[in-house]
């Protein structure tokens, strides 16, 4: 039934960007929890903030901003019909997504081995001010990271599609999609950096 | 396309074989008439398991002290019965059906904008919808906070709350892609000619219905992945014994779920707003203004969640400004009304099915409305906050409203749906006992309300017995009503009379296809030259 095949890259984008303003308010249930609680704590989250690392931060910033470049970069390409160019940017992004993910391994890693973590004994000592922090610390940047997991299928999925000549420099919504989200996904991090890194 | 294309195109929607066969056919299909039916049937299912709860919380309700089962035992149903009846049933209720089926048909398109991503939806809340009943019988017990979830008792309660709480947040994807998919489908999908505002009204509700499911769903999922993050991780956001606050919890949950209750009535209204020019063959009076109260109902209503925590401790200003737009929202309802009777004025009225389910909606409508009042202002909320008046208002809200304008939608688009007619003595006599059963059932519950009884609990004081036996007897009125009124639809959609493209004489574009449409609904895809209720040719 090929008359039923038609394609509609607007109304893709549409869609895409709808889905994007869900997700914005789906973060924005913890931006606004985050709010009420850094406005009852304010001194403990001050200290709390400290014990993060900004250097670690600031890399993971920069690595998603660079990512970011490279994913628009790889739609670029596609448009000029540089297939070679266009995997390589792709990995590129895969491998900056990936590199994001082990640090932040590492670092929620040395939190939970320091005994901060939701419901730890340390915590309870700490009281309520800092349960918090870590709290949303953990559920935001947790679910940011999932979030990353996501791309990276997703990215994944349009590297094949590109390598096997699915999505060409005639056909590329699904290319430009991801890359809307991989763009949230950044712009999401851009703000959870300051928020918990350098409010000390 | 060759001639034996053309004529596997024709073939009806009900009739066409694809990749699949029978079931598989169906379950499978990305037909949006299909996927309309799959949900007709799943909701139809649960709302059959919802009133039998609701039935026996009213069984048990019939005398004080235990009469049928224990307090834990009630708890469990009113949570179960809440949780289908809103999560199951009302939020997708006439979008998923309804929308599905009509929405392309309405705006002369073939299908919706995303076909698979729809099957996929239906898929999604058929998931949620196990997940979420698989709670009644694994791990400790059924849940039993009731269908808010609130905070701290849903993470303290040690029943089985988690299932309940993910099937919840899962239901809410099916809700999300639906809405997305109306949306885009709205705004490139319409027929060449049709501008903004000659689209009509059923549609429209659709469209803001659809901004709602969009950009409030995501608030309540990220609260209920909260509540298993409370759970579980023992998290603390809304543990006071952590620090955290409960009533951040209840701010988060009604964020979205007062604009339920607009995914709720919107496309009801928007069902209304198609049955009374049809039957008063006569254009809606105030289309504009009626496009426009869509709207800005959708919108007000993002701000008034407050109204459901007038005694959880907010500050009186809040009290105030939530009181004041609540006020506010019932304003645009109110113009709704105007219209809707305006458009009955001096109309040549055809008093069928469709027409007098319309018409009790509108009574039952102003009911619950009215009565949204007095839980609007601050004073009278106190006196009646969680009362049995407070269950007796949003039951004559959704399922007066939602209910009626449902069985008013299924009633009206059945010869479309199914191409069969069915008996209207029986069910005008279905509506009969309904209505009166209905009435009997929810109207008591005012009075017991303002008397002091509390809602959701298994027993009452002895002074509340006479009104608990009339309410009983009103259930089990409305239970043989509704009895009917399926029935007759099964037995009619099977064997009844084959029914004409327009029986009712309708002018909107779903009467000018064939019943049932065929598989892509046109031949050719219309072109709009005029106002959507236009009479006159």
């Amino acid at each position: 039934m090929t008359q039923q095949i038609h394609r509609d890259d607007e109304g893709s984008k549409l869609g895409m960007w709808l889905f994007i303003f869900n997700e914005l308010l789906f973060f924005g249930g913890l931006f606004i929890t985050y709010a009420v609680f850094r406005y009852v704590h304010q001194e403990a989250f001050h200290f709390a903030a400290q014990e993060l690392d900004v250097w670690l931060g600031a890399a993971n910033t920069v690595i998603l901003l660079v990512s970011s470049a490279t994913i628009a970069m790889s739609i670029s390409t596609i448009k000029m019909g540089n297939k070679k160019l266009t995997l390589a940017f792709l990995a590129i992004t895969l491998l900056l997504a990936v590199v994001f993910l082990v640090n932040k391994y590492f670092e929620w890693g040395a939190k939970i081995e320091h005994g901060l973590f939701p419901s730890s004994a340390m915590l309870a000592e700490l009281g309520a001010g800092d349960t918090m922090f870590y709290g949303l610390y953990f559920a935001m940047t947790g679910l940011h990271a999932l979030h990353i997991l996501v791309g990276i299928v997703l990215i994944g999925i349009v590297l094949l599609r590109v390598k096997n000549n699915k999505t060409t420099k005639d056909n590329h919504q699904i290319q430009e999609n991801v890359g809307l989200y991989w763009h949230l996904v950044d712009i999401i991090w851009v703000f959870l950096f300051p928020l918990f890194y350098l409010i000390a | 396309m060759n001639a034996e294309s053309t004529h596997m195109h024709e073939e009806n929607y009900l009739k066409y074989q694809g990749k699949f066969k029978g079931l598989l056919g169906w379950i499978f299909s990305t037909d949006h008439k299909r996927i309309g039916l799959l949900y007709l049937y799943s909701i139809a299912a649960f709302f059959i398991l919802g009133a039998i709860l609701g039935l026996m919380m009213k069984l048990e309700l019939i005398a004080p002290g235990k009469t049928i089962m224990e307090a834990q035992t009630y708890n469990g149903i009113f949570t179960l019965h809440g949780i289908t009846m809103i999560f199951l049933i009302v939020i997708p209720g006439i979008p998923a059906v309804f929308g599905n089926f009509l929405l392309p048909i309405m705006i002369g398109a073939k299908d919706v904008a995303f076909p698979k991503l729809n099957l996929a939806s239906w898929w999604v809340y058929i998931f949620g919808a196990i997940v979420a009943v698989s709670s009644q019988f694994m791990g400790d017990g059924p849940p039993d906070t009731g269908w808010t979830f609130y905070a701290p008792y849903s993470f303290k309660t040690n029943t089985n709350m988690l299932p309940a709480v993910l099937g919840a947040f899962i239901l809410g994807f099916s809700s999300v892609l639906t809405g997305l998919n109306f949306i885009v489908t709205i705004h490139r999908m319409r027929a060449p000619g049709m501008k903004w505002l000659k689209m009509p009204l059923f549609p429209w509700a659709l469209y803001a219905t659809a901004w709602v499911q969009l950009l409030a769903t995501p608030i309540v999922a990220i609260t209920l992945l909260l509540v298993v993050l409370e759970r579980t991780l023992q998290i603390g956001f809304f543990d006071p014994a952590l620090g955290g606050d409960p009533v951040l919890y209840q701010h988060l949950f009604w964020i979205y779920s007062h604009p339920a209750v607009y995914i709720m009535i919107l496309p009801a209204m928007g069902v209304i707003s198609e049955i009374l020019p049809t039957f008063s063959q006569k254009p809606i009076f105030g289309y504009k203004a009626v496009v426009f109260s869509t709207m800005l109902i959708a919108f007000i209503g993002y701000f008034v969640w407050g109204h459901h925590m007038f005694t959880s401790g907010l500050s009186e200003v809040s009290l105030v400004a939530f009181s004041f737009l609540t006020f506010l929202v019932a304003i645009p309802s109110a113009i709704k009304v105007f219209n809707w009777v305006a458009t009955l004025y001096q109309g040549s009225i055809v008093l069928k099915t469709p027409l007098i389910w319309a018409a009790s909606f509108l009574v039952v409508f102003m009911i619950g409305g009215l009565t949204g009042l007095v839980l609007g202002s601050l004073a009278t909320n106190v006196h009646v906050h969680d009362t049995a008046f407070v269950v007796a208002h949003f039951h004559y809200i959704i399922f007066g409203g939602v209910g009626f304008a449902f069985f008013a939608a299924i009633h009206y688009w059945f010869p479309k749906i199914f191409g069969r007619m069915y008996d209207a003595k029986t069910a005008n006599t279905g509506w009969g006992i309904f209505f009166i059963g209905f009435n009997t059932l929810y109207f008591p519950m005012f009075y017991l309300g303002i008397k002091g009884m509390p809602r959701r609990y298994f027993d009452y004081l002895p002074e509340f017995h006479g009104a608990n036996i009339l309410s009983t007897f009103g259930a089990i009125i409305l239970i043989i009503g509704l009895t009917i009124i399926i029935s007759n639809l099964i037995k009619s959609a099977r064997n009844g009379e084959p029914a004409e493209a327009n029986p009712w004489n309708g002018v909107t574009l779903e009467w000018k296809v064939s019943s049932p449409p065929s598989l892509e609904n046109f031949e050719e895809i219309p072109t709009i030259t005029k106002k959507p209720y236009d009479f006159t040719s």
